[in-house]
């Protein structure tokens, strides 16, 4: 069209003064925003071609470079702010469903910074990790109701399938396809490193990580790309994917253009074809029919492998949830609204679903009061940014937590959203092999496992600050949490009390 | 023996090492006024075509053909380092001719510079190992 309405949101300042022509930028920027002009013997940078991903900033020797906002500006308008206007422009021009990445930026409340974790002062002693003995270790799976004994007085061993973690974190789904090889091995060997899980999501697992398999959970969601007996056999865990916090109630759509050889073989479809996952599975209308599927998979893995269901957090998450810790599944995941995506549409990431905090209370609530707590274990995700959000969620009664956006950064992405355009300059989200090999596995699974060390770390100095020393005595320790700046029925829900009570 | 090794599977043809080699060799202490407005001439080079790109620098030869050349001696390894003694060098260019990695080149002061792994800047340590990005330069022992 021949009016331009859309302005750049941010400018590319360069300092002339720090700059020398080194061209790194230039040949760093998949979206061409930078050049080299011969007869100036000068970089020129184009702003509207910026998606503000920090690569150029990150690897300019100099720092001659950061990015700003635009200062450009409409006419102020509390009811029209600029980006819903350009929104409008966009939509007008291209007459499509607007396409977004990561998670929900929209300024919705986050309750994990409206509550506060408590400390022991004089009258219960606190501990010191660095000096005494601290247990991060958890297992997630069914717990057994009672200690059943044979003729001898023994006890009977007999255990369902569980997973154990030496730390309450995993890496949550992201399909090869929607994110590259070398993400995906610095996942799986950080994974073993730490003594974790990472999930393969739904696009199968490349054969060459079969041998990650012992930390691996494997995803069967409704487009079942992948899915056959030796995926399912080389898995600790398998997850049926129901529904993700990023879009609940829709399917996905990873493009041709994304689908290479190694993505086809994998995914067990034509090279080149678009991956359509559909909404709903198509054999899966109740919880009975969850319940067959559940069991299909456990009689495929002769009963050896937790299954855990993952569902969104959507309005009826509590009685969703109930459903499934009824339909044979051993481990619940929920995704919260601010779970991350490779692509999802505009509206549904931005107003779709709800907070994982109070999904996650009235999860474990409900199931408490139905006396089923016991019979899954909840994992939590969507949401989850650091190790003072790790200790709340199990506060709040989690088991254990799902990173996806967290583990990214450490690969470093910078969250400039814009992984459905494949051309990802750190690497990650795409199927380039020259933007690809650019996430270094041999880095990347170093900075995953210092993350999460770290993470371990924190965990415990905050336990041990209560007067902790295992982190099953803070599963569902509300007490342990007080809100801030939260309402009565906020409280209510959460099941915490206000500060100062 | 420590040598710099490069791991083409990583390189991402950035071309930051030569800049940070450069920038060593010239014993500058901040990039940008160090290179501003300077052609460099580094010691280490990318070379690259048809996507594949990767870094060229001194294989520290243990009988290097530099060495043998070099008609006044200027040429010596000291602790498996292959050195210039630029006082010794007449500039015949016969190390340049006949070093198959093409690793020796003409210097901007002096008759010829190559790969002397840092050792005689304020550095120490190869810096084109430090600043490469992805790891695709590395300093290590291999065999």
């Amino acid at each position: 069209m021949a009016i331009n309405y859309i302005y750049p949101d941010y400018e590319i300042a360069r300092n002339q003064d720090r700059c020398i022509n080194c061209r790194v930028c230039e040949r760093q920027c998949s979206n061409g925003a930078h050049e080299y002009i011969e007869d100036l013997n000068k970089m020129v940078s184009y702003d509207e071609k910026c998606v503000n991903c920090h690569r150029c900033v990150a690897l300019c020797p100099t720092r001659a470079l950061k990015i700003v906002k635009s200062g450009h500006t409409f006419k102020e308008n509390a009811n029209w702010p600029g980006k819903i206007i350009n929104e409008i422009y966009k939509q007008a021009e291209s007459g499509g469903v607007l396409l977004s990445s990561m998670g929900n930026p929209e300024s919705f409340p986050v309750y994990f910074d409206k509550m506060l974790i408590n400390a022991s002062q004089v009258t219960n002693p606190s501990i010191d990790p660095l000096r005494e003995p601290m247990e991060t270790k958890v297992f997630l799976g069914p717990k057994p109701q009672k200690i059943e004994r044979d003729e001898k007085g023994r006890i009977k061993k007999v255990l369902p399938p569980f997973l154990t973690l030496s730390m309450p974190v995993m890496f949550s789904a992201m399909s090869y396809g929607s994110i590259s090889y070398n993400a995906h091995e610095s996942l799986a060997r950080a994974a073993e490193e730490v003594g974790i899980y990472y999930n393969t999501g739904e696009g199968g697992l490349h054969e060459d990580f079969y041998k990650y398999g012992k930390n691996t959970i494997v995803q069967v969601a409704s487009g079942r790309f992948g899915v056959h007996p030796d995926y399912l056999a080389a898995a600790a865990a398998i997850e049926i994917k129901m529904g993700q916090g990023a879009k609940p109630g829709i399917g996905g759509h990873l493009p041709g253009t994304k689908v290479g050889p190694d993505v086809s073989r994998t995914r067990m479809i034509p090279e080149g074809s678009d991956a359509i996952s559909p909404a709903p599975h198509h054999d899966i209308y109740s919880i009975e029919d969850l319940r067959q599927l559940v069991y299909s998979l456990k009689e495929a893995t002769n009963y050896q492998k937790p299954v855990i269901v993952k569902i969104a957090a959507v309005h009826n998450v509590a009685a969703i949830a109930s459903g499934i810790a009824r339909s044979g599944a051993d481990i619940i995941a929920i995704d919260g609204f601010r779970g991350g995506t490779g692509a999802a549409p505009t509206r549904i990431r931005d107003n779709v679903g709800i907070p994982i905090e109070l999904a996650l209370a009235c999860v474990d609530k409900r199931l408490r009061d139905e006396g089923i707590r016991d019979n899954v274990s909840i994992v939590v995700g969507g949401g989850i940014r650091s190790s003072a959000d790790v200790v709340k969620a199990i506060a709040l009664g989690a088991d254990c937590v799902y990173v996806a956006t967290a583990a990214l950064m450490a690969l470093g992405c910078h969250l400039c959203r814009s992984c459905h355009t494949g051309k990802c300059n750190w690497g990650i989200a795409t199927q380039v092999p020259e933007l690809a090999k650019r996430l270094n596995p041999n880095i990347g699974y170093k900075r995953l496992v210092n993350l999460m060390n770290a993470w371990k770390h924190e965990i415990e100095e905050m336990m041990g600050g209560m007067g902790i020393n295992s982190i099953e005595t803070l599963k569902g320790n509300r007490l342990m949490l007080r809100g801030v700046g939260l309402n009565e029925k906020e409280l209510e829900i959460l099941g915490i009390k206000h500060a100062g009570e | 023996m420590r040598r710099v090794y490069v791991n083409e599977e990583w390189c991402l043809g950035c071309h930051l090492c030569e800049y940070y080699c450069a920038f060593a060799n010239l014993n500058g202490r901040d990039l940008a006024r160090t290179l501003k407005n300077v052609r460099i001439n580094p010691r280490i080079k990318i070379e690259e075509r048809n996507g594949i790109s990767f870094a060229v620098s001194c294989r520290h030869c243990d009988e290097p053909l530099c060495r043998k050349g070099c008609i006044t001696g200027a040429i010596s390894i000291s602790d498996g380092v292959i050195t210039i003694d630029r006082d010794r060098c007449i500039g015949c260019y016969t190390c340049i001719l006949s070093c198959p990695y093409g690793a020796v080149s003409p210097s901007d002061e002096g008759p010829v510079q190559k790969c002397e792994l840092c050792t005689k800047n304020i550095y120490g340590t190869p810096q084109c190992v430090t600043g490469c990005p992805n790891a695709a330069i590395v300093y290590e022992e291999r065999w």
